[in-house]
């Protein structure tokens, strides 16, 4: 390490990392357009130049799917910006979803050397500009996409894969990236997928103004380029079951339907009108555009006051929609303190930026109805204990501390578990007593030969990177198995 | 995209669609519904499915006109086409021969009841078939029912066809009139009860036979997204516990579903949706002229 601190090292490290611009917060809470707006490309530039390109790169461990990052970050220094998104497209079909998404401060970002006494180098940004860059481009030249292709099936594919069959249960990240790999190995690849449009929790959960849907139906539509067939509005567990489609000739079938299932709080008046799951209150705004409404005809109630229970990424998503959907006040309530929320750094200071009131240390008990609807809030305040399994101080209820507050709409961001829809239909499919898919999460293989499940309908809710490196192991595999038959 | 291959107004407000639908169609069993989308800007929305002809590759949905996706699709005709149609979803009815059961189909609901009675009867079953309406001009599928029937009734609310009253009513006196002769156990002569239609209806229906101690099925139509469990829409309350209408039902047992919060939940969006029935009729207007 001593000899990568040469004197140019440490002049970088003083340098502060490149601010990204973003919409005013007065002005965001009015629409669901993206909140971050990239960076330029001298700010990419300059922001590249930080990078000490360390001769083993610790970002590159952080990197669940393994991405060249000292590689792609030091082409972008040298202005080859086709090159570094060549460079990430070797491991990561999506970066500009990635770059948006990924929790970089948990992995590459958490590893870069220049984080130890400054910021790390924003490497999510950069991944984001290039991918950007490239898109906005294409969106000039339509259709010129031959490069890419090239560029994704670089030594890869061989002609012997052409004709063998493979199906892939869901369009979220982790079919997306087990499809395309697939793909680029020369296999037949359909996807099915329950809803109306592609990409899973990335369309129905992730809101507009943290992920626009151009840019993913985009890289979406690089997946299909490389020959992968979506098939809409297809339930299998309904259409199909497994043995159906292991029956009409696929050889081998990837399971990643997410985790699909709302969990709500099991409290007095959660059935009350106004009391969304956040799955609901998200899939309304973002699937359904119901922030369009009434040109858009589902329809998402309009409150002033609004609560959210949670404290992830899904509650914040939450309550910044409510909070563009008008409610003059929107509640976040957390039954921990702070520093035990689930959710990103930045999703909690945009949340806070754009007004959102949080009430920690604070857990709903039940949702007092009137004529129907729900009009307030009953909640007990928590105090810390000691800690409980996942490292984490306890949340104990202070006694005789309850209070309610008035609320029109609540919102249950309590997490999500797997959707037993498929599950139920497929007998010889083992499962974990929380109902996820038992797989090995190294090959993906679970108890069902020549089937495989990756995603969060194995690990539970988890990242949408963590679902694609799943995705890609499980093309790995599922290319292992096929070509020498063993289970 | 599906295509409408056959139109048919059966009365004022109802319409019957045969839509090209050959996976669904080879799959669907009676008591399951599909979740269709009619174009980009559209909801989602369930409608159950009347009939399905495998072998034709088609299946038979039956709407009524009552917000703004149903007037839509009402003014869809032969040849077009609907752009999302989801399913089979639900679960399939129980089918098995239980002995003499009684089924109910109120308004549009006898649309749905019809495929029930039709697998039941073909299970072996004696069927008792009560259909009502508001009026008679407003009775859908009597000659399809009728033929599937071992016992016909039909009711209406204004009497201008068959009994005058509900299906309810109906219910009430006909299980009166059957009692057991020895030691009046009503019970003992009817196995089974199938309702569908309003929620008012099936709740009144309910009712009558929680009365008896029949067990008695409803199919209950709340508001929907995916339908496919993943977001929580139409769950309602059967016997204290929380469930979803599109995975755990639509059929439930009648004596333990908490209609009260069926009906409040069904009106949830009731300002909205007559807001935008509204703005569709004004354009429609506006298109005509």
């Amino acid at each position: 390490m001593a000899g990568e601190r040469s004197s140019k090292g440490s002049k970088k490290i003083k340098v502060p990392r490149t601010r990204m611009r973003q919409q005013d917060p007065q002005k965001r809470i009015r629409n669901f357009e993206e909140v971050t707006l990239g960076y330029s490309e001298e700010d990419a530039v300059r922001e590249s130049m930080r990078c000490l390109q360390c001769k083993k790169p610790r970002c590159i461990e952080g990197c669940p799917v393994e991405i060249d990052i000292k590689s792609f970050i030091d082409l972008i220094s040298r202005r080859q910006f086709d090159r570094a998104l060549e460079k990430i497209r070797e491991k990561n079909s999506m970066p500009a979803i990635c770059g948006r998404v990924c929790p970089q401060e948990d992995q590459c970002e958490k590893m870069c050397i220049l984080g130890v006494k400054n910021d790390p180098v924003a490497i999510g940004r950069l991944e984001r500009f290039v991918a950007d860059r490239e898109l906005n481009e294409k969106e000039e030249k339509e259709g010129e996409l031959k490069h890419l292709i090239k560029a994704a099936n670089k030594g890869l594919s061989s002609s012997d894969n052409l004709r063998i069959k493979v199906a892939v249960i869901g369009s979220g990240p982790a079919g997306l990236t087990c499809a395309g790999e697939l793909a680029k190995m020369g296999y037949i690849v359909t996807i099915f997928e329950a809803l109306h449009k592609p990409g899973g929790v990335l369309v129905y959960g992730i809101p507009e103004f943290r992920l626009p849907k151009k840019i993913l139906y985009k890289e979406v539509e690089f997946v299909k380029s490389l020959g992968v067939e979506i098939k809409f509005n297809m339930v299998v567990g309904k259409i199909f079951t497994i043995d159906d489609l292991l029956n009409d000739g696929y050889r081998s079938i990837f399971i990643s339907t997410g985790a699909g299932l709302p969990y709500f709080m099991n409290i007095a008046g959660e059935n009350l009108n106004g009391v969304y799951s956040a799955n609901e209150y998200l899939t309304r705004s973002n699937l359904m555009k119901a922030y369009l409404f009434p040109k858009w005809d589902t329809p998402i109630a309009r409150a002033n006051k609004v609560a959210v229970v949670g404290g992830g990424n899904v509650a914040m998503d939450s309550a910044r929609t409510a909070r563009r959907l008008g409610a003059e006040h929107v509640y976040l309530i957390y039954r921990r303190s702070e520093v035990e929320m689930p959710a990103r750094n930045e999703e909690i200071e945009h949340a806070k930026e754009e007004g959102i009131e949080f009430m920690l240390l604070t857990n709903p008990v039940e949702v007092i109805g009137k004529d129907g609807w729900a009009s307030r809030i009953k909640c007990i305040k928590m105090r810390l204990g000691e800690l409980d399994d996942s490292g984490r101080r306890r949340p104990i209820p202070v006694s005789g501390s309850e209070y309610s507050i008035e609320v029109e709409a609540v919102v249950m961001a309590i997490g999500q578990g797997p959707n037993p829809l498929l599950t139920s239909t497929t007998p010889d499919l083992k499962l974990t007593k929380r109902g996820n898919i038992k797989a090995n999460l190294e090959s993906c293989k679970t108890s069902k030969r020549g089937v495989f499940a990756g995603g969060d309908i194995v690990t539970g809710a988890a990242t949408v990177i963590l679902a694609m490196g799943a995705g890609k192991k499980a093309a790995r595999a599922i290319d292992d198995y096929i070509k020498t038959g063993k289970w | 995209m599906y295509r409408i291959v056959k139109k048919e107004n059966l009365v004022e407000g109802i319409s019957r669609f045969d839509i090209k639908a050959p996976l669904i169609a080879s799959k669907a069993k009676a008591g399951q519904f599909v979740v269709v989308r009619l174009n980009e800007e559209g909801e989602r929305i369930p409608l159950t499915i009347a009939e399905s002809r495998p072998e034709q590759g088609i299946i038979s949905l039956v709407s009524m006109k009552v917000g703004k996706t149903t007037y839509m699709l009402s003014n869809l005709n032969q040849g077009d086409n609907i752009l999302d149609v989801v399913g089979p979803l639900g679960k399939k009815s129980e089918i098995k021969k239980f002995g003499r059961v009684i089924c109910i189909g109120g308004g549009a609901g006898i649309a749905p009841v019809m495929p029930i009675a039709r697998e039941l009867k073909k299970a072996g079953n004696y069927i008792v078939s009560i259909v009502g309406a508001k009026s008679k001009d407003l009775l859908i599928f009597v000659k399809e029912m009728k033929d599937t029937s071992d016992e016909f009734y039909v009711c209406s609310d204004d009497g201008t066809i068959g009994f005058h009253g509900f299906v309810s009513d109906f219910l009430c006196e006909f299980l009166e009139r059957n009692k057991d002769s020895k030691d009046g156990n009503i019970k003992a002569s009817i196995d089974r009860v199938v309702a569908i239609g309003p929620a008012l209806m099936m709740r009144a229906v309910s009712d009558v036979t929680g009365g008896y101690g029949i067990k008695t099925i409803v199919s209950l139509n709340s508001i929907m997204v995916d339908g496919t469990g993943m977001c929580g829409t139409c769950r309602v309350e059967v016997g204290g516990e929380t469930k979803f209408v599109c995975v755990d039902g639509p059929e439930f047992d009648g004596h333990k579903v908490n209609f009260d919060l069926l009906i409040s939940r069904q009106r949830m969006y009731y300002s909205e949706e007559k807001k935008s029935l509204d703005l569709y009729k004004e354009k429609c207007k506006s298109k005509k002229m």
